[in-house]
């Protein structure tokens, strides 16, 4: 399973010089299975640039949604596999009590916020509420859970080959919590991230950033740091950087997280075209 | 005890911050959680008594109608939360861990979560009269 990152930045994105290091994409991370099954996290710009390595040959892709938050769908339209006539495109998002995701999806998806009906899409696209639960995609092993963020929203836990990725971009799980982190099992998120080999995890903030935005629905680094210390991850990625954040400012405080204290795995600031090999 | 449900981890978040006691029951009828002022009518911390089975419950606590005579355990406000997916209130009679009697004014109300899963149901109580030895 190889993972790579087309695009860190939360909120909203975020080019320019100050942060072409890490990027200025939202949220978007491939998922390659070992077969060439295409998962696609997210579909904030980064699925812009992604669309175009897609080959000839790909016959189904399937876009993941943690959520419905613009950063997070704002490249679908610009996705290039949806105007492929022969290509199934299956689209996933956390289930609503309201709306169906294709509804939900075409108050963006529609004039006058973009000018093409998703029923005018030429691919076969295909919507799904995501199962609160283990399922398999392709022979990939996929677990999605509600976790703590405004809205209905979704982590994800992909597996295969007995090595899994995880997937939780936008998490508070600090938020009330009077000790964190605390019981495991009281804890947002833990059971998709225990012992993940990678872990790709929210950490817009500084703590004194997050002191301001408590209940945003993001953690600062030492919160995410703390929760994948408890989660035994081996390998963490920050995520989600705050549009404010340039590039020295996310080297300044990945350093300092080092520095801090002996981190029990390794420590690597999500940039966009980072490749991790599973 | 497997991963709690985002929904019933912020309502013990929730919980945790209000002055009023709550209770908040999985599923499975597990008392999950009581905050700090339900500590004060039940008579024990929540770190001392922990998780209760509904079993253990029903062993632990008594209740009787406000006249004082009897209340099956199915006509209490968080039974018919968690059974019927129902809100339900009423007052009655209740002894805590500490045995005394309190009459209390309950509300309860079932936890639905996202994709139609019933997930537990949160009791609120408002003490009528304080706690008299029983």
């Amino acid at each position: 399973m190889d993972v790579t990152l087309w695009g860190t930045r939360g909120s909203l994105a975020s080019p320019g010089p100050q942060t072409a290091g890490y990027g200025g994409n939202t949220s978007c991370v491939e998922v390659r299975g070992a077969d060439g099954q295409l998962l696609i996290l997210d579909a904030g710009t980064g699925i812009r640039p992604l669309s175009a390595t897609l080959g000839a040959e790909l016959r189904r892709v399937d876009i993941l949604l943690t959520h419905l938050h613009m950063d997070h769908i704002q490249g679908l339209g610009f996705f290039a596999g949806l105007y492929k006539p022969d290509l199934e495109v299956h689209v996933w998002g956390p289930p609503s009590t309201t709306l169906h995701l294709r509804d939900r999806l075409a108050r963006y998806l529609s004039p006058p916020l973009f000018p093409v009906q998703m029923r005018d899409l030429p691919s076969r696209l295909m919507l799904h509420d995501v199962p609160l639960s283990d399922f398999e995609i392709e022979a990939m092993g996929i677990k999605a859970s509600l976790v703590c963020h405004p809205g209905p929203t979704v982590g994800y836990r992909i597996s295969e080959n007995g090595k899994a990725v995880v997937y939780l971009p936008d998490h508070e799980p600090a938020l009330g919590a009077r000790r964190f982190p605390g019981d495991a099992n009281w804890t947002s998120g833990f059971e998709l991230a225990e012992e993940a080999d990678l872990l790709i995890h929210d950490a817009q903030y500084t703590p004194e950033e997050y002191a301001e935005h408590i209940g945003w629905g993001h953690s600062s680094l030492p919160q995410a740091l703390a929760f994948a210390a408890k989660a035994a991850a081996q390998e963490v990625v920050t995520f989600h950087h705050d549009p404010q954040h340039n590039d020295a400012m996310l080297d300044r405080m990945v350093e300092q997280a080092r520095r801090a204290v002996k981190l029990p795995f390794t420590l690597v600031g999500g940039t966009e075209g980072a490749t991790f090999a599973l | 005890m497997p991963q709690q449900p985002i929904e019933l981890i912020l309502t013990r978040q929730w919980a945790s911050y209000l002055a009023v006691p709550v209770w908040v029951m999985g599923e499975n009828g597990h008392l999950s959680y009581y905050n700090e002022p339900a500590e004060a009518v039940l008579g024990r911390r929540f770190d001392e008594a922990g998780e209760m089975p509904a079993e253990e419950l029903a062993t632990i606590f008594q209740t009787t109608r406000e006249d004082g005579s009897r209340l099956n355990s199915e006509s209490l406000p968080i039974n018919i939360a968690l059974l019927e997916r129902r809100p339900a209130h009423l007052r009655h009679r209740f002894r805590g861990l500490d045995g005394q009697w309190r009459l209390v004014d309950v509300s309860a109300f079932p936890i639905e979560g996202q994709g139609g899963r019933h997930l537990g149901a949160v009791a609120i109580f408002w003490e009528v009269e304080p706690g008299t030895e029983g």
